[in-house]
């Protein structure tokens, strides 16, 4: 709607009071996709933060005694834990993937038209990643269940 | 080239400093950082998950194995200082987003601080002195390369 057409020339106060309050639906990060991306990016950081601490830490006992490492370790051979690893990688599929859509939106010039879309990808490249991790890592668990060390 | 000479009279106002715009190079860090950080850490899933025996592979051997090349060396070094900093960054904004009590803020922005100099600290050092055929090993449990006792 043209705002300055000729018809509507009031005083500059009135004028004034007809602009529309800024509108706040539809920019990136509120409501819809923008925002879950963002909710999931925050929730999958954190959960792989907490993760990050507690694997310096058990790597940190390489240092202390091979009998040690080899014990701690021995402890992530668990099925549960295989069932944890699985989580963590979706978690670390999910971060990455929405991390570099967070990129081409900031430094591509038309990034920010299109993030519904790179969106779109980003889900669709995740559903791959873990469709392609998630055999491997069931056999992992099977044997672990079945009591193996090795395969 | 012109130079502006202000009115005789007007007010003195000293310069604005410059300050540095932590906050921005913050913003830029996790961009830059991440990008490295996938190429880092869907690699080092892949070693150590994915390729030979999974997790199952994993024990002192394999991590001595891994340590005896600079290359695991330098790829671990880079993945623990840019993982453990973005996620310390990552925890310092949502801290500033949801903490509203000062003090719990406070208490919380130093809490990760401390947590990530300490874990920088020993992850360093024990990446760098590192030793792959300790005295206090029991037999078996030492890589090859090491000189049977």
């Amino acid at each position: 709607m043209p705002e300055n057409s000729a018809g509507t020339l009031a005083p500059q106060p009135a004028a004034k009071l007809k602009i529309k309050p800024p509108r706040l639906s539809g920019t990136l990060y509120r409501g819809r996709e923008g925002m879950w991306s963002w909710v999931l990016h925050r929730i999958t950081g954190v959960a792989i933060y907490f993760f990050l601490l507690v694997h310096i830490l058990d790597t940190s006992i390489v240092r202390i005694s091979p009998q040690a490492y080899n014990g701690v370790i021995d402890s992530y051979k668990q099925p549960i834990m295989g069932i944890g690893e699985f989580f963590l990688v979706v978690a670390i599929g999910y971060h990455a993937l929405n991390g570099l859509r967070i990129i081409l939106i900031d430094f591509w010039s038309v990034g920010a038209r299109h993030q519904r879309l790179m969106f779109v990808i980003v889900i669709l490249l995740w559903i791959v990643l873990i469709a392609g991790f998630a055999p491997e890592q069931i056999r992992t668990i099977v044997l672990e269940i079945q009591g193996h060390t090795s395969a | 080239m012109t130079t502006t000479i202000p009115a005789p009279r007007t007010s003195y106002t000293p310069p604005k400093r410059r300050r540095v715009n932590w906050e921005k190079w913050g913003w830029l860090y996790m961009r830059v950082s991440g990008l490295f950080l996938v190429v880092l850490i869907f690699g080092h899933l892949f070693v150590n998950l994915v390729a030979g025996n999974g997790v199952r592979a994993i024990d002192f051997a394999f991590v001595a194995g891994k340590w005896a090349d600079p290359f695991w060396v330098v790829w671990d070094t880079l993945l623990l200082w840019l993982a453990l900093i973005h996620g310390a960054n990552g925890m310092r904004t949502i801290t500033n987003d949801y903490a509203h009590n000062p003090l719990l803020r406070r208490l919380i922005l130093l809490a990760i601080l401390a947590s990530t100099v300490v874990l920088l600290v020993l992850g360093t050092l024990v990446i760098y002195t590192f030793d792959p055929c300790p005295a206090n090993a029991v037999a078996g449990s030492l890589p090859d390369f090491c000189p049977v006792k």
